[in-house]
């Protein structure tokens, strides 16, 4: 990784730039100066500038943003740091990450968010931007100082990992939060109804004879939020959506004008519960919220269609290899996502015809910047030149060994699919290339 | 049917891999094996030189000396391993146990544990075969199948027999076996349990769910008592047991909606007065002691099966 401040001027020429905020979608020159878009338009001078011409298959958009993804740091460096979540990120085509407050010691405090921080400024890759604790470590009882998590860095508040615990607790942060414009991000899921589940409640579950988590374990509390973000006017964003009555709740309360947002990962669209009848419980299979049944898998799919769901986020849980090789009911939930995102998003969503990539990339940029409120998610003149190049036809094939993650717990390793990222570039710094998609060429 | 001669995997982890051939050729094998129990001499040199190990992550009385007992009547070397809770209670991956056990080079590992999947996690590290002897709320192949053999014994078919199954169902490994078993060879199960202890999914394997114990039993020939465990007594799966025994306790007077040759079973230990009155227990009807005597000979037909033959799965 090359890190010059203020690297040289690039004028992209007639590349294929999708930016829905801007309202563009056409071959356009891309200036890059000081770290920020200075013109886009047809037909610009190099002035100056290094020339760079890609492919005509490549397809330039606003860096990606992934909202809900876990580093690890500090407290569990053997799963993941921010050094190398962010080194993922950017293999990813994230130019940015939210990442949850569920460290060891919690991100309750201006101490523990300046430090991830400063390890984020030292990798110097993606940008990153912690979210504060609703509540002191996390234990769902009194409210942290969420003016200083925010004056230090926080883009939002989560107990991220649990649920928001009391409706009064949700409450209360719904309505102090609201003064600092941010969201509160909520875990959906009753405890007393998870239970000690482990998969999706349903046949598969059933026949496995693993303990089930029911869909409404998830749904009864979206609707608490719905019903709390309708009284508070405060700002509830749902994490990782995985059930059809949550989808169905999220509609109703967007359509009563309810400041409800919400978001879904990649595995609960492509996946459902009947991966986990091969039989062998694989503990990859393995996540929280699980992998629902084939009828939530096309909710949340008719929820990006028609915009219910906001973003796609990667929930990126990253675990070591000894604690994944457990028992199913002993093993920890959750898995990698953050270099198997877009490949998976393109293959499915895209090639499949589901939507188009332009609503993909609404989902992962502009969408992703509003519901967190920071910059970017858009290649505007002036905005901050986070750009990542999709070679949206690329043959590609999952490697989990390749990954820059500290990690290797993914379902998805060995999988064939159409689509993947040939570089990054953050403040107009390339900080990734894939050479196996772009070749030598020099960016 | 055409029976088949050998099984196609190496391992026994659940009925859900057996076709209804190699469900007929482990109960054949089986009728064959309870000869040798009768003998003067109740020991047979089949698996001379072979190891076994009896891997028990969960306490279990009868299940293991059934298994033990019919290692030493097939003249195997067999030694086993007790340990309470999972691999992670004494801070070792499931797969390190696994390879540790490996490393002694068995023929074979008999194993139970109290979560759902491990032997199928086991099987695929180890070149032993491993033989499921009940996972968490999954499989317990071996019961079904000594199941299955009391009720040829008795009625010399399971094709049409009428067969309720009742008790807790979501936690039974019993009802799962029995009911792919029984579906499979063509039986007409049906499952009765209270609504807060059915599992999901069960009638994709075609059988009839009720919670009534009569609609269960009438005109049933084999009527399979389930264990209900104490400790889902009281709260909030259940309110208490006399209301248990009350709706699903299974008494004299009940029975007289069943077949006139109804036989009662029960995989053990039963709770009296809790899911079975003594009267049944102890009563004409009742072949649990049976059971018992068949699962020794299903043990050594599996264990023949598996190992006995020169390598025929390597």
């Amino acid at each position: 990784m090359r890190r010059v401040e203020t690297p040289m001027a690039l004028l992209f020429k007639s590349v294929h730039l999708i930016d829905p905020a801007a309202g563009r979608n056409g071959e356009f020159d891309v200036l890059v100066e000081d770290g920020r878009i200075a013109r886009v338009d047809k037909n610009l001078p190099a002035n100056g500038a290094r020339v760079v011409e890609l492919p005509r298959s490549f397809v330039m958009t606003p860096g990606l943003i992934d909202i809900h993804v876990h580093l690890r740091e500090p407290g569990q460096e053997h799963k993941e740091t921010v050094a190398t979540g962010a080194a993922a990120a950017v293999a990813g085509g994230f130019t940015a990450v939210a990442c949850m407050p569920n460290t060891e010691p919690v991100n309750d405090c201006a101490a523990v968010t300046e430090l991830i921080l400063k390890r984020a400024a030292d990798a110097n890759l993606a940008r990153v931007y912690p979210i504060g604790a609703v509540s002191i470590g996390s234990k769902g009882e009194a409210l942290t100082e969420i003016g200083d998590l925010r004056a230090s860095g926080c883009v939002a508040i989560s107990d991220d990992g649990r649920p928001v615990k009391t409706a009064l607790l949700m409450r209360r942060a719904l309505e102090y939060a609201s003064m600092f414009k941010m969201p509160v991000i909520d875990h959906c899921e009753d405890p007393s109804l998870k239970g000690d589940g482990v998969a999706h409640e349903g046949a598969t579950s059933g026949l496995l004879g693993l303990r089930g988590i029911p869909g409404a374990a998830e749904s009864v509390m979206v609707e608490r939020d719905i019903a709390l973000a309708e009284l508070t006017g405060g700002h509830v964003h749902i994490a990782h959506m995985s059930a059809r009555q949550s989808l169905r709740a999220v509609r109703e309360g967007k359509a009563r004008g309810v400041k409800v947002t919400s978001e879904v990962t990649p595995h609960h669209f492509v996946l459902a519960d009947e991966a986990l009848a091969t039989g062998d419980y694989d503990t990859n299979f393995k996540m929280n919220p699980p992998l629902r049944e084939s009828a939530d898998r096309a909710a949340m799919i008719d929820g990006l269609r028609d915009g219910t769901i906001d973003v796609i986020a990667t929930d990126h849980a990253p675990h070591h290899a000894d604690e994944k090789a457990l028992e199913f009911d002993h093993a920890p939930f959750g898995i990698v996502g953050l270099e198997t995102a877009l490949p998976l998003c393109i293959d499915r969503l895209v090639h499949a015809g589901v939507i188009s990539l332009a609503r993909l990339v609404e989902l992962l940029a502009p969408n992703a910047a509003r519901v967190i409120g920071v910059e970017g998610g858009t290649l505007a003149e002036g905005a901050p030149a986070d750009i990542t190049i999709l070679a949206p036809d690329a043959e590609v094939v999952v490697d989990a060994s390749a990954f820059r993650s500290k990690s290797r717990n993914t379902p998805f390793d060995g999988w064939k699919l159409t689509g993947g990222v040939a570089a990054t570039l953050v403040g107009g710094r390339v900080v990734h290339v894939n050479e196996a998609i772009l070749g030598r060429r020099d960016l | 049917m055409t029976t088949a001669t050998a099984l196609r995997s190496r391992h026994l982890l659940g009925i859900t891999e057996l076709d209804p051939e190699e469900i007929d050729l482990i109960l054949q094998t089986a009728l064959a094996m309870k000869e040798v129990g009768t003998r003067p001499i109740k020991k047979v040199p089949t698996l001379r030189g072979r190891t076994v190990i009896n891997l028990f992550f969960e306490p279990s009385t009868r299940t293991r000396m059934s298994f033990e007992l019919a290692e030493k009547r097939l003249s195997a070397d067999t030694l086993g391993m007790t340990t309470a809770g999972s691999s992670v209670v004494k801070g070792e991956t499931l797969a390190d146990t696994a390879r540790t056990i490996e490393a002694m080079a068995p023929d074979v590992i008999v194993m139970r544990h109290a979560s759902s999947g491990a032997p199928h996690q086991i099987a695929k590290i180890c070149r032993a075969s491993v033989v499921n002897a009940g996972d968490g709320m999954h499989e317990h192949p071996t019961q079904a199948l000594l199941d299955a053999l009391t009720m040829i014994e008795r009625k010399g078919r399971l094709k049409g027999l009428r067969v309720a199954i009742v008790g807790d169902l979501v936690h039974s490994r019993v009802l799962r076996s029995n009911a792919i078993l029984l579906t499979r060879m063509g039986a007409e199960v049906r499952a009765c349990g209270p609504a807060t202890l059915l599992p999901p999914g069960i009638e994709s394997l075609g059988v009839k769910v009720t919670t009534s114990l009569d609609e269960a039993i009438e005109g049933a020939d084999v009527v399979m008592m389930l264990r209900v465990q104490h400790e889902r007594m009281h709260g909030l799966f259940l309110p208490s047991v006399r209301e248990y025994f009350a709706l699903f306790g299974l008494t004299a007077a009940r029975l007289e909606r069943a077949a006139p040759d109804v036989i009662v079973m029960h995989p053990g230990p039963m709770n009296r007065g809790v899911e079975i009155a003594s009267e049944v227990a102890d009563g004409p009807w009742s072949v649990i002691l049976d059971q018992v005597a068949n699962g020794v000979a299903v043990r050594m037909a599996v264990l023949y099966l598996l190992a006995g033959t020169d390598g025929g799965h390597e």
